[in-house]
């Protein structure tokens, strides 16, 4: 159920923040049901594929969904009680995410092109400062809690607010928005609404998908990102999840899911537009300082504990 | 033989222009001695005059303004030129493009290869003779061209284009690359030869004016005035102060227009859109201005050879509110640590690369050079502007330069509306048919850089000949020497800031 809500809502959370971008500069925006719009149209089109590309270029669009929904139903979104609680382990989780980046990446390389081969770079060069960031960040929060799983970081954080004020916890959720923002490829990161194919990152690598398979990777896309603001909702600011499985409180657990989803989106989108993007060889020293963060929040929250 | 003296150099033709005719032989020598003393190659057209070619030189130098040709005859069954490509470098691509459309070779040339030659046409055909007849059919491709090769471990080649993703014309960008760093850029444009210039041909300048309009969407003033201009001068007209300052008033909103949509073009390239959004919103306010003032949003159909003739002129307060907001819009854009980091220090063009290779208008005057054609060759009537230069040579140069001539241009504009005091109309009679052969010059520092003209007239009044050199064609290639060590990611921000005309360039 947690998997059918997120492939729901991801496309309205990104038309969503579309449309407080267009907003926020003057613009009217194509309304917030848009990304539904232009997945429709491109299921409808034929599947093409380049001349020359392996079935990695045709396979990485189902394995970038397959893992984002995997991590949907587990997670501790609405509820953290999920059905299959011991999957939901933090490294788990992070290596899925991983798992689908690194697919998509083979499949720009197995195009050929220039602009596959650069776009694969440059988010290999991303992902790998990343993703240390991102497991240290939630093992700081795990010490407390004593377990990597994150239902039970994020039911513990529920019997205990207090620590959410706690040096560790703050520190780890400095270092999880920016390597957030820098995985879903938004500003100052990437730009994802530019036509410059050389200055792409994300883009770049899925240039040469078109119709249903664009569409995969489309909503993949929009899911990852839902995805990732349903964890940082939820490691931080957890109320509101079910936790018990009885139809009210899953009521009230998808109510606040998206409340809290739609909030962080929208401060992500207005963020954006006071933002521009950084040079590209100025990211890595975004996210090391990122990964600091998130090495004080370990360490913080293993002395100052 | 003496060192030519250029006091001396030949009759006087023009509008402070003489013209000596020499062999090809005395080519190299006279060249030498106008760069020397300070002149600047301008124009080089080749021309069929039928039973002969014919190739004219043109120099200019300023303050004061002069100009000066060389008109060397050729042997129609071998035209030959001693290259002039190792004195000066924009003369061995003039050169190559006139050799291209007329078959005219350049002795001694150090890179013959073709420059404004379509990749298809037939061996042979050269477009611009007057034999050469319709396009013909895509042939055999001319000889191999092949992409200068970088060799070294991890040295890999991305090509771009000539489609490319958004909505701009065909041009191919070769990049070599180590990494993200860009070791040599080859660009290569010229996929779209329109035959403009041949399209003058047998026209009347009344009817052509509509023609020098569309060389360069963005540029309708600038081009039409240097033909314009260049008309007057074949027929030795004496156009009013009033009509020089409407002019001068046109040339200026256009280069507000431009600016303002550059600016924001260049917020928008680093991913800061909202400051673009404004700068849309400014650009939209002068195109309805353009609209009340010319009748078109572009300022098409204001200028004619004998004089100009406007609705209204423009609102200074209208235009100094604009002029706030596009301070502002700067303001904003360099208050942004991350803009103002993405601006500086990229893509660095110095003074001595921008000299060497000709460089105008606003990307020599960010490197340095004071180069503008109001100053160095001044429209009766209107008071040169202060020229703003920038030493830096970088994207935030060319960036700043911008936003300094919005204001300038928006005080010339005060200047000549009130001098003006309401004039709209300053018309002249049809021009008689001179009863031989003129030729003419018109220089203009278009809102891209200076603009150079050339036409012959017919004893009829038609037009014989017009050559036409856009700005364009001479900083095309300080791109990529300024890209030279910057970053790939950064090559679109760089383009940007030379915004270089494909129409204008490829005639």
């Amino acid at each position: 159920m947690q998997a059918l809500l997120v492939v729901a809502v991801a496309p309205l959370l990104v038309g969503l923040m579309r449309q407080i971008r267009a907003r926020l500069e003057g613009r009217a925006g194509a309304g917030v049901a848009q990304p539904w719009r232009d997945l429709r149209k491109l299921l409808r089109k034929e599947r093409i594929a380049p001349r020359g590309t392996s079935e990695v270029f045709r396979a990485a669009p189902l394995v970038l969904v397959a893992t984002t929904l995997v991590v949907a139903v587990v997670a501790p979104f609405v509820t953290t009680a999920s059905a299959i609680d011991p999957v939901a382990d933090l490294f788990a989780v992070v290596a899925l995410l991983a798992l689908g980046t690194v697919a998509l990446a083979l499949a720009g390389l197995d195009t050929g092109t220039a602009f596959g081969g650069m776009g694969a770079s440059r988010e290999m060069t991303i992902i790998a400062l990343v993703e240390p960031t991102m497991l240290v960040a939630i093992v700081a929060l795990s010490v407390r809690a004593g377990s990597t799983n994150l239902a039970t970081i994020v039911s513990s954080t529920l019997h205990d607010p207090a620590r959410l004020v706690s040096p560790a916890s703050l520190l780890a959720a400095a270092a999880l928005v920016v390597v957030i923002v820098a995985e879903t490829g938004r500003l100052p990161v990437d730009n994802p609404s530019t036509h410059l194919e050389l200055s792409m990152v994300h883009e770049a690598m899925v240039l040469e998908y078109a119709g249903p398979d664009l569409a995969l990777i489309e909503l993949a896309s929009a899911m990852r990102l839902t995805v990732f603001l349903g964890l940082l909702a939820n490691l931080f600011l957890p109320w509101g999840i079910a936790t018990t499985a009885t139809p009210l409180a899953l009521l009230l657990g998808v109510l606040a899911l998206l409340v809290k989803i739609a909030l962080l989106g929208a401060v992500l989108a207005a963020g954006e537009v006071f933002l521009a993007k950084l040079r590209l060889f100025r990211v890595p020293e975004l996210l090391a300082g990122s990964f600091v963060l998130a090495l004080l929040a370990v360490a913080a929250s293993f002395f100052l504990a | 033989m003496t060192e030519p003296s250029l006091d001396t150099l030949g009759a006087l033709v023009g509008e402070h222009r003489t013209a000596v005719t020499i062999d090809p032989d005395e080519l190299p020598m006279n060249a030498r001695a106008a760069l020397d003393a300070g002149f600047r190659l301008a124009l080089v057209a080749g021309h069929d005059d039928g039973p002969w070619l014919r190739a004219v030189y043109l120099f200019t130098a300023a303050a004061p303004d002069r100009r000066i040709e060389l008109h060397v005859p050729l042997d129609k069954s071998r035209p030959e030129l001693p290259s002039l490509a190792g004195l000066s470098f924009p003369a061995g691509r003039f050169e190559r493009e006139m050799r291209d459309l007329f078959g005219i070779q350049p002795v001694g040339h150090p890179a013959p290869q073709r420059l404004v030659r379509h990749f298809h046409w037939p061996k042979g055909w050269h477009p611009m003779l007057h034999d050469a007849g319709e396009p013909p059919a895509f042939g055999d491709v001319e000889g191999p061209y092949p992409f200068r090769e970088v060799e070294g471990p991890g040295v890999y080649e991305i090509p771009v284009g000539p489609v490319h993703a958004g909505l701009i014309e065909p041009g191919h960008f070769r990049f070599s690359v180590v990494g993200e760093t860009i070791l040599k850029l080859k660009a290569r444009l010229w996929f779209v030869h329109k035959g403009l210039e041949k399209l003058f041909e047998g026209q009347l300048p009344e009817t052509a004016i509509e023609l020098a309009e569309r060389v360069s969407g963005d540029t309708a003033i600038g081009h039409s005035l240097a033909f314009c201009r260049a008309v007057g001068d074949a027929h030795g007209l004496t156009v009013s102060l009033e009509a020089h300052r409407i002019r001068a008033v046109l040339l200026e909103m256009e280069r507000l227009y431009n600016h303002v949509t550059d600016i924001g073009a260049l917020c928008n390239d680093v991913g800061h859109a909202i400051l673009n959004a404004h700068a849309q919103r400014l650009r939209e306010r002068l195109l309805r201005i353009n609209d009340r003032v010319t009748g078109h949003r572009l300022l098409r159909g204001a200028l004619h050879p004998g004089g100009v003739r406007i609705r209204e002129l423009p609102n200074p307060v209208e235009l100094r509110a604009v002029g706030a907001d596009a301070a502002e819009i700067v303001d904003l854009a360099l208050a942004n640590t991350v803009v103002a980091d993405r601006f500086t220090g990229t893509a660095v063009l110095t003074a001595e690369q921008a000299n060497d290779l000709g460089a105008l208008g606003y990307v020599a005057r960010a490197s340095g050079l004071a180069v503008d054609a109001r100053r160095d060759h001044p429209i009766p009537g209107v008071a040169p502007p202060t020229t703003h230069a920038h030493t830096e040579g970088d994207v935030l140069s060319r960036f700043l330069v911008r936003a300094d001539e919005i204001s300038t241009s928006i005080e010339l504009i005060t200047q000549l509306t009130g001098q003006l005091g309401g004039r709209t109309d300053v018309s002249m009679a049809m021009l008689d048919p001179p009863g031989s052969t003129r030729s003419g010059v018109g220089i203009v520092e278009g809102w891209r850089g200076t603009i150079v003209h050339r036409v012959e007239l017919a004893a009829d009044g038609t037009l014989s000949r017009v050559k036409i050199v856009d700005p364009s064609f001479h900083n095309w290639p300080a791109l990529p020497v300024a890209l030279a060590d910057t970053i790939v990611p950064d090559f679109p921000l760089v383009n940007k800031s030379f915004n270089l005309s494909y129409a204008g360039n490829d005639l």
